[in-house]
């Protein structure tokens, strides 16, 4: 049961998205920007939270799941330290996933090169 | 013919994306990369991991998988089908950092990779952290009260 | 009062000519017929830049050996890429040591390139000029577009930056294919802001380059063999022929365009067509003037039409200006 609504929620959370490139001609980077700030939003509203207890990686793996983390993060971190957490608490919640990406990449790009489309 | 009319003349005759088929693609691809999340939440958690570290484990490797596939040439060939559905999930992050990194060697490892690697990625970490950032001060002046 | 058509008293001949392209153009409806191609798109260069300027130095080297002529020979380059200040074709042109004009007009930058040859030739200012134009694919979708390995999806009206290269020499000397008129075009903005939809942008500067050369010649679409425009794609060939016909000429029976016709755009999934300032380069010198050549075609408008944007521009959401320059290109005088 778990994998079917974490395959249709992260399905419905693409297909908004599909909808917004082509009947909108948003570049991707926008939408990218639009998801984060939007999980963020939603999480602050106390909407996402049952979302992700419903279709765990279904709402943790789209981008909006990348603002959730953020925004916990953030929560623990104000809870924990007090205002400066709002600043810490974002980068520590998503610490793994940048830091991946960017040594990842970096590594690849030791590795490979661009080719032809 | 002015301007506007033009616009909107050019705008009506353009062949349109085909929004369903896209849809549907876009539905199937990233409902299947959750799917693929979600087996490896629950293979990290039967092999005795915790919690806290699944949560970091599985966006881990999911990114591995983009940058890997985005390495090999593969990712783009697929991303061309599926739009939305490899763009939003976290492999669509993965690969906006790696593709700038691949491009860019020729123009050096600090002002090319090390600059450009952040084009596209850049702004999605800069406008999270922004918005978390805002919410950290909403939810600390909420608290105080 | 301007003097809209430049009618050349001595017409100069194009007397030779020299195509390169890269893998996809080399599979495409024209592989045969273009002198040299590379299927790894990078002509033994170390980047996709210095491979676009390499394209465009074995172009005009070939075109110089069909004409038998030596660098001390021509008198002057006019070149032109969609690459930042026309490096590519500095790069690429300079172990040539002939003094080099640097062109842009986007994809109308062959068509401006002859032109410019044409009245110098035509003047009697120089002897033999040559004009070389190029685009690549890697390079203009790494500096208008996104990372190669990007994964985006291109919309229907998007047209695909052609890696090739044309190379002319426009001589006084000659026994044609002449050069008889010229045209330059009026940059024309029509609002469109869509960077997908180049073909939209740049169709009404064709529009305007082509009914003022009627209005002015008293002329006629079928009074020619051929209409060339390069390159429109799919959207702006469909606009061309639709408010032309509206303006009361019918382009259909000698109309093409190079974007459309350079790919098979339905197997090799190129959405509008093709685009760049080697697509009709290369077109114009593998088939068209061929044709010319052999007799199939006696009388030709080549139509370049060039979108004037920049990444810059299109990121301060301006909308896009066209250009479009026409040549008349005739078997005899």
């Amino acid at each position: 049961m778990e994998y079917l609504n974490a395959f249709w929620v992260g399905g419905v959370f693409c297909v908004i998205a599909q909808i917004l490139i082509d009947k909108t001609k948003l570049t991707p980077a926008r939408i990218l920007v639009g998801y984060v700030t939007s999980g963020v939003l939603l999480s602050a509203l106390g909407i996402y939270p049952p979302l992700v207890k419903y279709a765990q990686c279904g709402a943790t793996v789209p981008l909006t799941g990348f603002g959730y983390s953020i925004a916990k993060g953030v929560e623990k971190a104000v809870d924990q330290y007090g205002l400066i957490g709002a600043l810490t608490g974002g980068f520590t919640a998503c610490a793994a996933g940048i830091a991946a990406a960017l040594i990842f990449g970096y590594i690849a790009a030791l590795i490979f090169n661009g080719r032809p489309k | 013919m002015n301007k506007k009319e033009y616009k909107k003349y050019s705008e009506e005759r353009a062949k349109k994306s085909p929004l369903f088929s896209n849809c549907i693609k876009a539905f199937l691809c990233g409902g299947a990369i959750c799917t693929l999340g979600q087996l490896l939440k629950n293979a990290y958690e039967a092999l005795g991991i915790s919690e806290e570290s699944v949560k970091m484990l599985v966006p881990v490797t999911l990114i591995f998988a983009a940058v890997l596939l985005s390495g090999l040439g593969i990712f783009d060939k697929i991303a061309k089908h599926t739009g939305a559905g490899t763009l939003v999930p976290i492999t669509g992050f993965a690969n906006a950092v790696v593709s700038p990194a691949l491009d860019t060697k020729n123009e050096g490892w600090v002002l090319g990779v090390g600059a450009k690697i952040f084009t596209i990625s850049g702004p999605v970490i800069l406008y999270g952290m922004l918005s978390g950032a805002i919410y950290g001060i909403i939810y600390w002046i909420v608290k105080v009260i | 009062m301007r003097k809209d058509i430049i009618k050349f008293k001595n017409p100069p001949s194009i007397i030779s000519r020299a195509s390169v392209v890269g893998n996809k153009e080399h599979q495409g409806p024209f592989g045969g017929k273009y002198d040299m191609y590379d299927e790894t798109d990078r002509f033994g260069m170390p980047t996709w830049e210095q491979s676009e300027g390499e394209m465009q130095r074995q172009a005009l080297n070939l075109a110089m050996k069909k004409a038998q002529l030596k660098a001390e020979d021509i008198d002057a380059i006019f070149a032109g890429d969609l690459i930042n200040q026309c490096t590519s074709s500095s790069y690429g042109l300079l172990d040539f040591d002939i003094p080099y004009f640097g062109l842009y007009g986007a994809c109308s930058t062959c068509a401006q390139a002859l032109l410019l040859s044409s009245m110098t030739v035509s003047s009697g200012s120089f002897e033999n000029c040559a004009a070389v134009t190029s685009s690549h694919n890697c390079s203009a979708e790494r500096q208008f577009r996104f990372p190669l390995e990007y994964g985006s999806q291109r919309p229907p009206t998007a047209q695909w930056t052609a890696t090739a290269s044309g190379a002319f020499i426009v001589s006084s000397k000659g026994k044609g294919p002449y050069i008889v008129e010229a045209m330059g075009g009026i940059s024309t903005d029509m609002g469109i802001n869509d960077a997908n939809n180049m073909g939209a942008a740049m169709a009404p500067a064709a529009i305007s380059t082509l009914s003022r050369y009627f209005t002015v010649t008293g002329t006629k679409p079928a009074d020619f063999d051929k209409i060339i425009t390069g390159d429109l794609g799919f959207e702006g060939y469909s606009i061309v022929i639709d408010i032309m016909e509206k303006q009361g000429y019918d382009m259909r029976p000698v109309y093409t365009d190079c974007g459309l016709v350079i790919y098979d755009r339905e197997a090799q999934d190129m959405h509008a067509g093709g685009s760049g300032c080697g697509c009709s380069a290369a077109l114009m010198a593998a088939n068209f003037l061929e044709e010319i050549e052999r007799g199939i075609l006696n009388d030709v408008l080549f139509i370049g039409t060039g979108a004037l944007l920049s990444q810059m521009s299109v990121q301060q959401g301006l909308s896009i200006p066209g250009i479009a320059h026409l040549v008349r290109i005739r078997r005899e005088i």
